[in-house]
């Protein structure tokens, strides 16, 4: 079993688009991961069943007790995260600030600050309608330790891959470089990554690629919206090069992209032209480069 | 005034509005433009200027002093993130794992844990006219955005007061980089292109602004592609739509060669006009 993880540095090349549409034409041989846990956008082409969920609880949140309280104040002046005020004539603190170092409730003399488990998301185990299986999750709103859901989000999805038999775990990741990211890249077999050719997306990529190559991980680069500049496709291409990083494909600056968004669908189903059979042939690149 | 451009999805025109509305209102009043989205920013591409002041990000993480140690044990025992363990006759710190909470530190009896500066990323800034840029970027390889963020914002209050206008461009998602980029905005613009991906995660980035309270209101991007539906959830949610930006390949083509999309298509300069009327009447007005 191999784990395919499909990253861009950049928001919006198209990441979820051509991952869903390898899903498809993977049909049964993926388990698929969403791991772009913040804003999971997946569910919205595969049509997962939710079929089992389950609370994600990540590290902890610290609560006052406020009958105990002496408003003393150490620990507001303990807090490094300004987590803690005193408001309402109560010392209070923000869940949304507070990091759960647990540190207040150390200091404090009474004892009356505790700790709780923090829920801060849900994950869930889906039927998806290539016939297979989909991981992804919801992290709460302003949660900390995205990464660690995103690890969650992978281990279940392997661990599916393994008990089903599946040849490939296929791993949407989020954009960026930052923790996220690294939770997804880690036990990575084969990261793709999707660029643009503007600016931006040269620049981000080539951050993401310095990540790549700190995980010495194999990769190769689909470029999307190749025809829209062809300088700065020039200069995605000099540095694939450059670094040795397989091309795997161009795609053209196509609509069909969001029209294929919005029927709720993935573009192999929706189109029958030269971007499914551009995609098709991609996707056993990726195979026979994984292998 | 802190404007913040947000948005849930990323590629939604976060960059675009943040960098065209800043050099745009820039040709009448000073405005600082902070990228608040270090772990890939772009802001700086649109104005191709070397920057003039440069320094170093740090965290605060734990070292260890052998010579004070006693190897008690309890430095790994208060810490609830596993960044320091006690290996053998040795304790060892895990950079990366550290969220500065001072708590080892501030908890070793004997003092052996000192808290040192470790680098995590750079700021940069330069000024371009009235436009004063500054950017936060993480290094490659650290996993925690929150405090570049944090320097970044505090580096462009301090040195520009809260009187000027300030734009930030933050970075994409709901998680701790978006709440430390937005927390003290006094509007929040949010970004979206009207498809199923774009509607969804506009949902997620409403339901981040509104545990703040400030005023927010949406820019349409790439009006035309897709469906209705982003408009309709506005209405029933009582959104205002500050504007729509047509959906038009000349726009992506301007801004993939890294140009300022309202010097070419000058139409775009009403709809700027527009957005900058809108936040500055909801922060005075106090409406929404």
């Amino acid at each position: 079993m191999k784990e395919i993880v499909v990253i861009s540095g950049k928001g919006g090349t198209g990441k979820t688009s051509v991952t869903a549409s390898f899903a498809r034409l993977a049909g049964e041989e993926v388990v698929v991961a969403d791991c772009d846990v913040d804003a999971a956008d997946m569910h919205l082409l595969l049509n997962p069943d939710f079929g089992y969920s389950e609370d994600f609880y990540s590290g902890e949140v610290s609560f006052i007790d406020q009958s105990n309280c002496t408003r003393c104040g150490i620990c507001a002046n303990t807090c490094r995260f300004d987590a803690i005020s005193f408001t309402r004539g109560a010392y209070r603190i923000d869940p949304i600030s507070c990091e759960g170092c647990g540190y207040c409730a150390r200091v404090c003399p009474t004892g009356t600050i505790i700790n709780k488990p923090r829920l801060s998301g849900k994950w869930h185990i889906s039927n998806i309608r290539t016939g297979s299986l989909m991981v992804h999750a919801k992290l709460d709103i302003g949660a900390d330790n995205s990464g660690k859901l995103v690890a969650k989000v992978k281990n279940e999805a392997k661990e599916l891959a393994l008990e089903e038999r599946k040849s490939y775990v296929l791993v949407d990741g989020p954009p960026g470089v930052g923790c996220p990211v690294v939770s997804s890249l880690s036990g990575a077999n084969f990261v793709v990554l999707v660029t643009e050719p503007t600016l931006s997306g040269l620049h981000d990529l080539k951050r993401v690629y310095e990540l790549v190559k700190k995980f010495h991980l194999k990769a190769g680069c689909i470029i999307n919206k190749a025809d829209l500049n062809p300088e700065q496709c020039a200069a995605i291409r000099k540095f694939l090069e450059e670094e040795n990083i397989p091309h795997l494909a161009d795609f053209p600056y196509d609509e069909d992209f969001s029209r294929a968004i919005t029927q709720g669908t993935t573009i192999v189903e929706y189109t029958n032209g030269n971007l499914k059979q551009l995609l098709a042939e991609s996707w056993e690149k990726i195979k026979e480069l994984t292998n | 005034m802190k404007i913040a451009i947000a948005s849930g999805k990323g590629g939604t025109g976060k960059t675009t509005l943040s960098t065209n509305l800043a050099a745009f209102l820039a040709e009448r009043e000073e405005v600082v433009l902070v990228d608040l989205d270090v772990e890939e920013p772009n802001s700086a591409i649109f104005f191709n200027r070397p920057p003039e002041h440069e320094e170093v990000i740090y965290k605060q993480i734990p070292q260890w002093d052998e010579s004070k140690c006693t190897l008690c044990g309890i430095c790994s025992k208060v810490c609830n993130f596993h960044a320091i363990i006690q290996l053998g006759p040795s304790i060892v710190v895990f950079p990366e794992l550290c969220h500065s909470c001072y708590a080892c530190s501030g908890l070793c009896p004997e003092g052996a844990l000192p808290m040192v500066p470790k680098r995590t990323g750079r700021l940069a800034g330069f000024q371009a006219g009235n436009l004063h840029f500054v950017e936060g970027r993480l290094d490659i390889g650290e996993e925690q955005a929150v405090p570049a963020i944090a320097k970044a914002k505090k580096y462009a209050s301090q040195k520009f007061g809260a009187s000027i206008t300030t734009i930030y461009d933050s970075p994409p998602g709901t998680s701790c980089p978006v709440i430390e980029a937005v927390k003290d905005a006094d509007f929040v613009i949010m970004v979206t292109e009207p498809t199923p991906f774009g509607l969804h995660d506009l949902k997620l980035a409403v339901e981040t602004v509104r545990k703040f309270g400030m005023p927010f209101g949406v820019v349409i991007n790439r009006h035309g592609i897709g469906n209705e539906d982003v408009e309709a959830y506005c209405r029933e949610e009582e959104i205002p739509v500050l504007a729509k930006i047509p959906n038009s390949r000349r726009m992506a083509e301007l801004y993939s060669s890294g140009k300022l999309i309202y010097k070419e298509i000058p139409e775009l300069r009403n709809t700027l006009q527009e957005v900058a009327d809108a936040c500055f009447a909801a922060v005075k007005g106090g409406v929404q």
